[in-house]
């Protein structure tokens, strides 16, 4: 019990100190904050990408490539395959048939709103049930593309981020012109990155026959994966591979996500070693001018512990200040921030917004915590360790 | 110089603050140093291109393939030197996830328009005479351990072989290229595309054509030139600077090269607080000394020049050491990364810019307590205690 009055003492005592040693405290602030601002701020960027490219995939949806093929981009798959895959079973059905889509994906050249210069913009031509495979597409402005024209739909995020795609627009790919029929919203999924278009348009237009690059299926409950993907992996006459459309798309993110962790945590943790350094001195010479007051409590009986606590509450509560700041600062700037960015494993763009979760705040403020433990612990330890009456000539 | 003793004795009497001061500039530095390398290799390329060099792709995208026929096209138009023509394979090698690019080329045209891919002579020739030879880049080869003699079976993705033969395509890699300059691409991988054809039943098709030109200065005449022949053709051509090109790519990823600099503003910010507090607090601690100096004879000046003096020795050396550092350090951290940014170094500008920012960084952290100690008068220097 003594030693808890003692620690709490001497704990109130300190932090009602601190507007004292308020310029060089806050240099301490402003370093954890600005740590734990560039760390939230660059997995952000992240953990926006990851969002957009899990959203709305769902586990009752699965896609079919060819074997080997590890995007989309680098897929065939014949229309006669494409008819086995459909027939097979666990795919839901309804009076119009299968609920299934056998799809192109190409990537057209379209202007980057922001930089004027082209870039990898997706093209994927449909089969009508696609819009029942992936319930969550609607038109928002305009109309669906007329089967059979050179009509195609935008993805929301991406006439926002590309130059002329609007509604009404003509744009000339190739020996053809499509006209913009409308724009879709998508549950803020990675298709609305892309341009739709009827497949039976495209595959002339881009010299494909009748070939397909892949085919999504609905399937009758996410269960009826497995005995779908056997009856597919068991037909001779087939090549293909079977996976779920989360775990593909969660794949495509791998490499970026993997590229921006690393970059952000290797610049992070070198931010975070300058800011200890910045708040081991903060700590120091906040022990050093408690010198003399230090002494004096241990002369009159006080322990070490308590002083110990007493400092590293202090850096602690920095670091809280500071974390708190830092992932204040980073989600009222980034969080909601729109961009887009080039895919290299789809070599297409994904349009999204850079996203702060609450996980990602939480492990800011753990990493604040984590700085100033190692900022007040070597000073904490110090101060009690000086000898008594040093401590008491010290100026 | 004759100060130079006193400034050092000075900045050690607080050891522990100076030591923790000097630290953090090292990392900020070393940090700033990191952040450059990154920056560099994600704009790889753009300074790398040459002049003199254009790209002709497809004018759809980059990933529609050319007719093989254009090639005499474009050598006979007028301007142009050599021209040769590459094609993404876009093979897998044992898993997807081991990732490079291969890339099907004419071997004796690819080596004339890039010079910068050094081979040996002798490897060279080995590699005109083998029509199942590749070669690869000195940091591919030692990621994966091949040597010279190797067979590399590559899984096709796009190039399914029509020949009846075993699907996986057997590369004997017959030379190891190196790059002239730090900036060059060491993780390629380049094979006949004859052999590619020879298997997949010859379509007639590259993927996009790199040509020299005689003028840089005609660079936009002679793209203009070319497209103009295949207007209105099925595969209408889009010829660009490859400047032009790999500017455009960088652009196609996004700002990285704001948001770097950005994070190296923040950590210079930090910096300044943390070496500026460090340098007020000695400054204070160290008033009637001051006192004394003038006292004793120094002037005005003098005493200000001391106080920057120490400023500067500090962020200075602290500064010099954590480029140092960087430049020691890139390799290291580039090696984390090597499969996504295949070129990282520390470009020798960036250190220059490192420089320049450690003596502003030192002119603004002592520069309030110089003209605080330029100001003081000695009454009030010695009273103050």
């Amino acid at each position: 019990m003594r030693w808890l009055t003692q620690t709490l003492a001497v704990t109130t005592m300190n932090l009602r100190s601190l507007p004292q040693r308020l310029a060089a405290s806050s240099v301490a602030v402003v370093g954890f904050a600005c740590v734990v601002a560039v760390f939230v701020a660059v997995l952000s960027i992240a953990e926006g990408f990851r969002r957009v490219m899990e959203r709305g995939s769902s586990p009752d949806v699965a896609l079919v490539l060819r074997t080997g093929s590890d995007t989309e981009m680098s897929s065939g798959l014949e229309m006669d395959a494409t008819r086995i895959v459909k027939d097979a079973p666990g795919v839901l059905r309804t009076a119009a048939g299968p609920v299934a889509s056998a799809e192109l994906f190409v990537v057209v050249d379209v202007p980057k709103r922001a930089t004027g210069t082209d870039a990898n913009v997706p093209l994927r031509g449909v089969e009508p049930a696609a819009f029942e495979v992936r319930p969550e597409i609607r038109i928002v402005e305009g109309a669906p593309f007329r089967p059979g024209r050179n009509e195609v739909i935008v993805g929301r995020a991406a006439a926002r981020e590309f130059a002329g795609l609007e509604v009404g627009n003509r744009l000339r790919w190739g020996e053809s012109e499509w006209e913009v029929a409308g724009i879709f919203a998508a549950d803020e999924s990675i298709y609305e990155s892309e341009i739709w278009t009827d497949v039976r348009v495209l595959q002339p237009a881009y010299r494909r026959g009748t070939s397909f690059q892949s085919v999504y299926v609905r399937l009758e409950t996410p269960d009826a994966f497995q005995r779908f993907k056997d009856a597919l992996t068991a037909d001779p006459r087939l090549d293909v591979e079977v996976m779920r459309e989360n775990d593909y798309y969660a794949e495509q993110s791998r490499v970026l996500r993997s590229l921006v962790h690393t970059l952000g945590n290797l610049i992070a943790l070198l931010m975070a070693v300058g800011a200890t350094f910045g708040a081991l001195n903060t700590m120091y010479s906040a022990v050093a001018a408690r010198g003399r007051e230090i002494a004096t409590l241990r002369a009159l009986g006080f322990q070490g512990t308590p002083v110990v606590v007493s400092v590293m509450a202090e850096s602690l509560l920095l670091a809280l200040v500071g974390g708190l700041i830092g992932g204040g600062l980073a989600w009222a700037i980034a969080d909601g921030y729109q961009t887009a960015t080039m895919n290299w494993q789809s070599f297409s763009q994904v349009a999204f917004s850079l996203t702060v979760t609450p996980r990602l705040l939480a492990g800011g403020i753990a990493y604040a915590l984590a700085m100033g433990f190692l900022g007040g612990i070597f000073p904490a330890v110090g101060a009690v360790r000086t000898p008594i009456v040093a401590g008491l000539r010290h100026v | 110089m004759k100060y130079l003793p006193l400034l050092w004795r000075n900045l050690w009497r607080r050891k522990v603050r100076t030591i923790f001061t000097f630290l953090s500039i090292v990392v900020a530095f070393l940090l700033f140093g990191v952040l450059m390398a990154i920056r560099n290799s994600f704009e790889a390329g753009i300074d790398l291109a040459g002049q003199n060099r254009l790209l002709t792709i497809h004018k759809v995208s980059i990933i529609q393939q050319l007719p093989e026929r254009y090639l005499a096209a474009i050598r006979s138009t007028p301007g142009v030197r050599v021209v040769t023509h590459l094609s993404w394979f876009g093979g897998v090698y044992q898993d997807p996830k081991q990732f490079f690019a291969q890339m099907a080329v004419d071997p004796e045209t690819l080596l004339r328009v890039y010079p910068e891919y050094v081979l040996p002579e002798e490897q060279k020739a080995v590699w005109l005479k083998t029509r199942t030879g590749a070669i690869a880049g000195r940091k591919l080869a030692e990621r994966y351990g091949w040597k010279i003699g190797d067979r590399i079976p590559i899984k096709p993705t796009y190039y399914r072989p029509t020949d009846g033969k075993p699907e996986t395509y057997e590369f004997d890699l017959v030379g190891i290229y190196e790059g002239k300059t730090a900036d060059v691409d060491e993780t390629g991988f380049f094979f006949h595309h004859d052999y590619l054809m020879e298997r997949i039943g010859d379509p007639g098709t590259v993927g996009w054509y790199v040509l020299e030109v005689d003028d840089p200065a005609r660079a936009d005449e002679i793209a203009h030139a070319i497209d103009v022949q295949f207007e209105n053709s099925p595969d209408e051509t889009k010829t660009t600077t490859e400047k032009a090109l790999a500017q455009s790519f960088a652009h196609q990823i996004g700002d990285t090269g704001a948001i770097l600099s950005a994070i190296a503003a923040i950590v210079f910010f930090v910096i300044l607080l943390i070496a500026g507090n460090t340098m007020a607090q000695s400054i204070r601690e160290r008033t009637s000394e001051l006192g004394v100096l003038k006292t004793v004879g120094f002037t005005d000046a003098t005493v200000m020049a001391l106080v920057l003096g120490e400023a500067f020795l500090l962020v200075g050396g602290a500064g010099i050491l954590g480029l140092v550092l960087a430049k020691l350090g890139t390799p290291v951290f580039g090696k984390l990364v090597e499969s996504f940014l295949p070129v990282f170094y520390l470009p020798a500008g960036s250190v220059l810019v490192g420089l320049g920012i450690a003596a502003l960084l030192g002119l603004a952290s002592g520069g309030v307590p110089a003209f605080v100690a330029l100001r003081l008068s000695i009454v009030d220097a010695l009273g103050r205690r």
